[in-house]
């Protein structure tokens, strides 16, 4: 079954707490990776393998690039979660 | 030979080891005569011929955040606590440039390792094979790479002057302090942190030690396993951590008033040309390395009163270095107190030349050479006055100088020198 936008939230609040060290009511949907939440462009790969696992989804390299807040990443996961 | 070299100073010292997690309790161990040697209880050790090891007293993952432990090798947390420490103690209170006290184009950073990051290479392959690539990390080159350690340590104190990693296996630690002190002697830097790191306590590099019979297997009796000048030495024992110094120019240091330890009058290098992992057995080599020292002019040999030996308690090499101190320094050899901190350490490789820089320069400071333990039975080729047991109490007034020994495979000799203020 499909992971609800608050489960998809919570799920990559917890990635990015583990990797980033952000705690996770701080990860909220208007943030951004880079700027906000201490995630570089080697450390958003490692969030990006994390969530496709999670989330049952395929995230492509070139569609990475798009995913600067934490709502694209949301929005990309329910349009495309299997 | 510069007329008028810049003088170097160690204003700060740090170090985690298999005997504290810092410099202070490192020596304060050395001077009990206690052994970091352990059982190595993990799962992957119970098929090695090789059961035993000098693993760091404190984990890094208790003293550093995980966010940033989780992309550092092990090598590089090592460094990363030792620098730490060594450049707070230095009276650094952030990075240069955050807190005015030296210009981040004047700071050098040089940390060196033999091995560089082997346990993430390993780990990251043992990933591609179970998970496939795509789980690969990201940060398995930076990870990696032999420089990362001296890279980190140069990012986390803002150097811009230079980061190098000298490597030349387990005289790489002491060759880094020896190229920071080359920074500031050619007026390159003001400033240079420097030292050796290493984490190689893996089933890989031990297997490949152990088939080289280079390593004791005195499994039974862990802490009596490193026994330099032992009669019944069998090789060394594998250690891990990493020791660290900040080195300053005379005239920085005066001016931030900042507090030194002692000098580094210099450096002695050669190179053996012999055998790949052999130690030229008559000290050929090594005695080229002092002699090369005593020919730059920097030192009174009449001040020496304190070694500390590479010694790692192999038959071969410990005995060659003691042949090669007696060839150059002749009757000297009898008024100099020997030290084998390796006999508590274990041998930390690209490591062993930091913590011991940070012991020698502890030693002249305190004006006491650590023990060396674990000599039951002198070996009788070893013709030199080793501190055994107990430490000992160097002459309490003039100036004193001491050397710090580190050889590595690839025959590279590295003699540092230093002396009290």
């Amino acid at each position: 079954m499909a992971a609800t936008k608050e489960e998809i939230i919570e799920g990559l609040a917890e990635i990015v707490n583990e990797i980033a060290g952000i705690p996770a009511e701080e990860v909220t949907e208007e943030k951004s990776f880079t700027d906000d939440l201490d995630v570089d462009s080697l450390s958003m790969v490692e969030v990006v393998v994390a969530a496709e696992e999670r989330f049952d989804v395929k995230i492509p390299d070139d569609d990475v690039k798009n995913l600067k807040t934490v709502g694209d990443a949301v929005s990309y996961i329910t349009s495309h979660q299997g | 030979m510069n007329a008028t070299p810049r003088k170097v100073l160690v204003t700060g010292i740090g170090a985690t080891t298999p005997l504290a997690g810092d410099s202070a309790g490192t020596w304060e161990a050395m001077l009990a005569g206690r052994s970091g040697v352990r059982p190595l209880d993990r799962e992957w050790a119970a098929e090695l011929p090789v059961r035993i090891a000098a693993t760091v007293a404190v984990e890094p993952a208790d003293v550093l955040p995980r966010p940033l432990a989780r992309r550092l090798d092990r090598s590089a947390q090592f460094a990363l606590i030792a620098a730490r420490e060594a450049w707070a103690d230095a009276g650094f209170t952030g990075p240069a440039g955050e807190d005015n006290l030296v210009d981040p184009d004047r700071l050098g950073a040089v940390i060196a390792s033999g091995i560089g990051g082997v346990t993430t290479l390993l780990d990251q392959y043992d990933v591609l094979r179970e998970r496939g690539a795509r789980r690969v990390s990201p940060h398995t080159v930076p990870m990696l790479m032999p420089n990362s350690p001296a890279a980190n340590v140069g990012l986390e104190v803002g150097a811009r002057a230079g980061v190098h990693t000298p490597v030349s296996a387990c005289a790489s630690g002491a060759e880094a302090i020896g190229y920071a002190v080359e920074m500031i002697r050619t007026g390159r830097a003001e400033v240079v942190i420097a030292g050796g790191t290493e984490a190689a306590i893996h089933p890989l590099p031990i297997a490949a030690f152990a088939s080289m019979m280079a390593m004791s297997k005195n499994n039974d009796e862990p802490e009596r396993a490193s026994r330099p000048y032992d009669t019944a030495r069998d090789g060394f024992v594998l250690g891990e951590g990493s020791g660290v110094v900040v080195l300053e120019s005379a005239e920085h240091a005066e001016r931030r008033g900042a507090r030194a330890y002692c000098e580094v009058v210099g450096q002695g290098l050669s190179a053996d040309s012999h055998h790949i992992a052999q130690p030229e057995p008559s000290g050929r080599g090594v005695a080229a390395a002092i002699q090369n020292l005593l020919d730059a002019g920097d030192l009174d040999v009449s001040q020496l009163v304190h070694v500390n030996a590479h010694a790692t308690s192999t038959p071969q090499g410990d005995v060659a270095e003691i042949k090669a101190l007696r060839k150059v320094l002749g009757d000297v050899v009898d008024g100099v107190a020997i030290s084998a901190t390796k006999s508590m350490t274990g041998h930390l490789l690209g490591g062993a030349g930091g913590i011991e820089t940070v012991a020698t320069v502890q030693a002249l400071y305190h004006r006491t050479a650590p023990p060396t333990v674990n000599v039951d039975e002198l070996d009788p080729e070893v013709d030199a006055d080793i501190v055994r047991g107990e430490p000992r109490r160097l002459p309490s007034t003039g100036t004193l100088v001491a050397l710090n020994n580190s050889f590595g495979f690839g025959g590279h000799n590295v003699v540092l020198a230093l002396r009290t203020l």
